[in-house]
């Protein structure tokens, strides 16, 4: 089988490459935008490893860790703009970051304290979902909303408003992400389905998902697609801001499937080990997004020390307060389960409620019921 | 939201609801059919909000295979009243985005057989997303599905599976049974808050009642989506219906009228909530108790309903609460389904029954 062309403006060396195409979309990023990148990457990669740590601590309660697709989400991430909305899956931390989302408020949900964490509407950026590929339907909704709200190809760029949601390999299987296709085709919707294929849908590699290399599913939907270097920041960034740019002039969706690898489990309940090989960990090893990045920084003399000793110290900031502020993290009071389940009032949930506080009271040495349980 | 509070608000609800025919009085009163009705109070919340958008399977150009849509995307367009592709997860799906973006999507689910495909966006996404969000997010999302059977339907058309739904938290369940109901219930519905599955049904599509139109959403003559009414009054036996079968409740009574019983029926009108006041406060002074529905009745609204009557009438309660509905098979072909459903018949052998003890 042929693989498709790859886009790649980066090599693993940290080479630039020349491409017709993409090149001119990442022409103005200038060292100190390229730094900010690494920075992204650097940081998201830096919670992965708190985040891991905290879950092996008993901190959490479970940790999908994004180790090995920091350029996928920071490249994409960035070339959002702020008007545009993100729908992610579950892994997409480094994307979080680029929204303006608190990494500590990710945690949230694995501290089990939260099905949320943080405020979608004032990030542009929904919440996490957990059953595979319902959200692709919702960004598309969210892009036919747009549509409907005259915000796309009106020119103003400040208006024109892109919707991007994020997947993985496995999704590309479930109906809804097959349908979140028909939907976006038919509709002309300003939508990005931006697939990670980190190539392991827990332990199924993607040969169990597709016949064919996953980039070509999008022709057979009418939508244009394109294959990227998922470790190459810079096509992440490039490929993502053409079809963002494509989807805000209302000339319709963009399928980008960009090619990366899960260097670290499912999650931490997961053992890689029992379904794949070191030597394929070890191959992928040597196209590390974030070393890429850095060697193409080193040899052009722009990673200097004072920035690098920043970014160490920002790292170990971050980690600090992930600590912290991750063992402080109380849990809700019990009545909050009976909060927010209706918009409106709702006579069973409110007689249930009534129930529980009385029985909790009747307890004479319980705390009162609004006070926060200690786990 | 206190028992009295309940109670009074139904009480004031059943008045004219429960009111006799008596002809048009004013002209805002129309006799119309139950899918009429539907469509006017569609049309009604379409010019009312500019948020309102309907989606469904040929629901635009042809009107929806029951027509309860007819005319509605010639007059507010096709970004507004939109046929879908053929995928009830893409429809409800996309319908949580655009409720997202600030549109209040109504889909049409054509069969009450086809809502299978979008359960999980359902009962997952759609009736979670506020809790989840700790009300951030609020999806006002209604579901329309005609349901029931009754009309000699194939396969999969012919289904009444409304609690599954109401066993899912974040989810209300409605089923009107009169002209006058749907009408104003659909616009009660699109303007909650909360996820609404309006379930429609679909055998009495062409009854015909007198609608008053002026009692659209808003007004104070607006029952609320909430509340159970008393759809006759009665003082022997409560008689619990709602949605296809309160129409044959009505019928068991005026049969039981005749041989000198006198039934009371509470319409629920809602499943979930469950106004299980209302229901408890007439079984309080009848004693007795009957559930009719069409979905099977194991594990059904009636069971829910025996349970909750138990616990709050048991020493008013002369005999148990009976069901009577489906059986624990599939639903059946055509020519058997009239002894499927609950059949005036064996609703008075139910009757009978409560009676005897």
């Amino acid at each position: 089988m042929n693989e498709p062309d790859l886009v790649q403006l980066l090599t693993p060396t940290g080479e630039r490459l020349d491409h017709p195409d993409y090149s001119p979309r990442v022409a103005h990023l200038d060292p100190e935008a390229l730094r900010g990148l690494y920075r992204d990457m650097v940081l998201a990669r830096r919670f992965d490893t708190e985040a891991t740590a905290l879950q092996r601590q008993g901190e959490l309660g479970l940790f999908p860790p994004a180790l090995g697709q920091e350029a996928a989400q920071v490249g994409s991430g960035r070339a959002l703009a702020p008007q545009d909305y993100a729908f992610p899956s579950y892994r997409e931390h480094g994307v979080a970051h680029t929204r303006g989302v608190d990494l500590v408020d990710v945690l949230r949900q694995f501290r089990g304290i939260d099905h949320g964490g943080w405020d979608p509407r004032a990030h542009n950026f929904h919440l996490y979902t957990l059953v595979i590929g319902s959200h692709t339907l919702h960004a598309t909704g969210y892009a036919m909303g747009v549509q409907r709200d005259g915000a796309v190809g009106t020119g103003d760029p400040a208006r024109d408003t892109a919707v991007i949601a994020y997947f993985g390999d496995g999704a590309t299987s479930q109906g809804d992400t097959n349908e979140a296709f028909v939907f976006a085709a038919v509709n002309n919707a300003p939508l990005v389905l931006f697939c990670q294929n980190n190539q392991w849908a827990i332990s199924e590699s993607t040969d169990k998902q597709s016949r064919v290399p996953i980039v070509e599913r999008g022709k057979g939907f009418g939508v244009p697609s394109v294959r990227v270097d998922g470790n190459d920041v810079l096509a992440c960034y490039a490929v993502t801001s053409e079809a963002l740019e494509r989807a805000r002039s209302g000339n319709g969706p963009t399928f980008i499937e960009a090619y990366t690898y899960r260097m670290g489990a499912h999650t931490t309940s997961d053992d890689p080990t029992r379904y794949r090989s070191a030597a394929e960990e070890e191959a992928w090893r040597r196209r590390d997004p974030i070393d890429r990045l850095r060697l193409h920084l080193e040899a052009t003399g722009e990673l200097g020390q004072d920035f690098l000793d920043e970014l160490a110290a920002a790292g170990d900031a971050l980690g600090v307060r992930l600590r912290a502020e991750v063992k402080a993290m109380q849990a809700p009071a019990t009545s909050t389960m009976f909060e927010h389940v209706y918009a409106g009032a709702h006579s069973v949930v409110e007689a249930e409620r009534a129930w529980f506080e009385e029985y909790e009271a009747s307890f004479t040495d319980a705390p009162a019921s609004t006070a926060g349980a200690t786990r | 939201m206190s028992t009295a509070t309940t109670t009074a608000a139904a009480g004031t609800s059943t008045g004219s609801h429960a009111a006799p025919a008596t002809g048009p009085s004013t002209s805002t009163v129309q006799r119309l059919t139950l899918a009429k009705a539907i469509n006017v109070g569609l049309r009604a919340s379409l010019e009312q909000d500019p948020k309102v958008m309907l989606m469904g399977e040929d629901i635009g150009q042809l009107g929806g295979v029951f027509r309860v849509t007819d005319g509605l995307q010639k007059d507010f367009g096709p970004d507004r009243v939109v046929d879908t592709p053929l995928a009830e997860s893409g429809i409800v799906g996309t319908a949580i985005g655009l409720a997202l973006r600030g549109y209040r999507p109504v889909c049409e689910i054509q069969f009450d057989g086809f809502i299978f495909p979008a359960f999980d966006q359902i009962t997952t996404q759609l009736a979670k997303m506020h809790y989840r969000s700790r009300g951030r997010l609020s999806l006002p999302v209604v579901i329309r599905v005609p349901y029931g059977g009754g009309i000699g339907a194939v396969e999969h058309h012919s289904e009444s599976p409304e609690v599954l739904f109401a066993h899912t938290a974040g989810l209300r369940v409605v089923s009107p049974a009169t002209p006058a109901d749907a009408f104003t219930m659909i616009q009660e519905a699109i303007a909650s808050p909360d996820p609404v599955l309006f379930f429609e049904p679909k055998g009495r599509y062409w009854d015909k009642g007198d609608v008053d139109l002026s009692h659209a959403y808003g007004t104070s003559d607006a029952a609320g989506l909430d509340h159970a009414r008393i759809a006759r009054p009665g003082t022997d036996l409560t008689l619990v219906a709602y949605g296809p079968t309160v129409a044959t409740a009505l019928r068991a009574a005026d049969a039981a009228a005749a041989d000198g019983t006198s039934i009371e029926v509470v319409d629920l009108r809602t499943i979930s909530p469950l106004d299980t006041d209302t229901v408890a406060e007439s079984v309080r002074r009848t004693g007795r108790c009957v559930v009719v529905h069409e979905a099977p009745v194991l594990y059904g609204t009636g069971a829910e309903v025996a349970a909750r009557i138990s616990e709050a009438c048991f020493f008013h309660l002369e005999a148990p609460v009976l069901r009577v509905g489906g059986f624990h098979s599939p639903y059946p072909v055509a020519r058997l389904e009239h002894e499927y459903l609950p059949s005036l018949d064996r609703v008075l052998d139910a009757v009978d029954r409560a009676l005897a003890v």
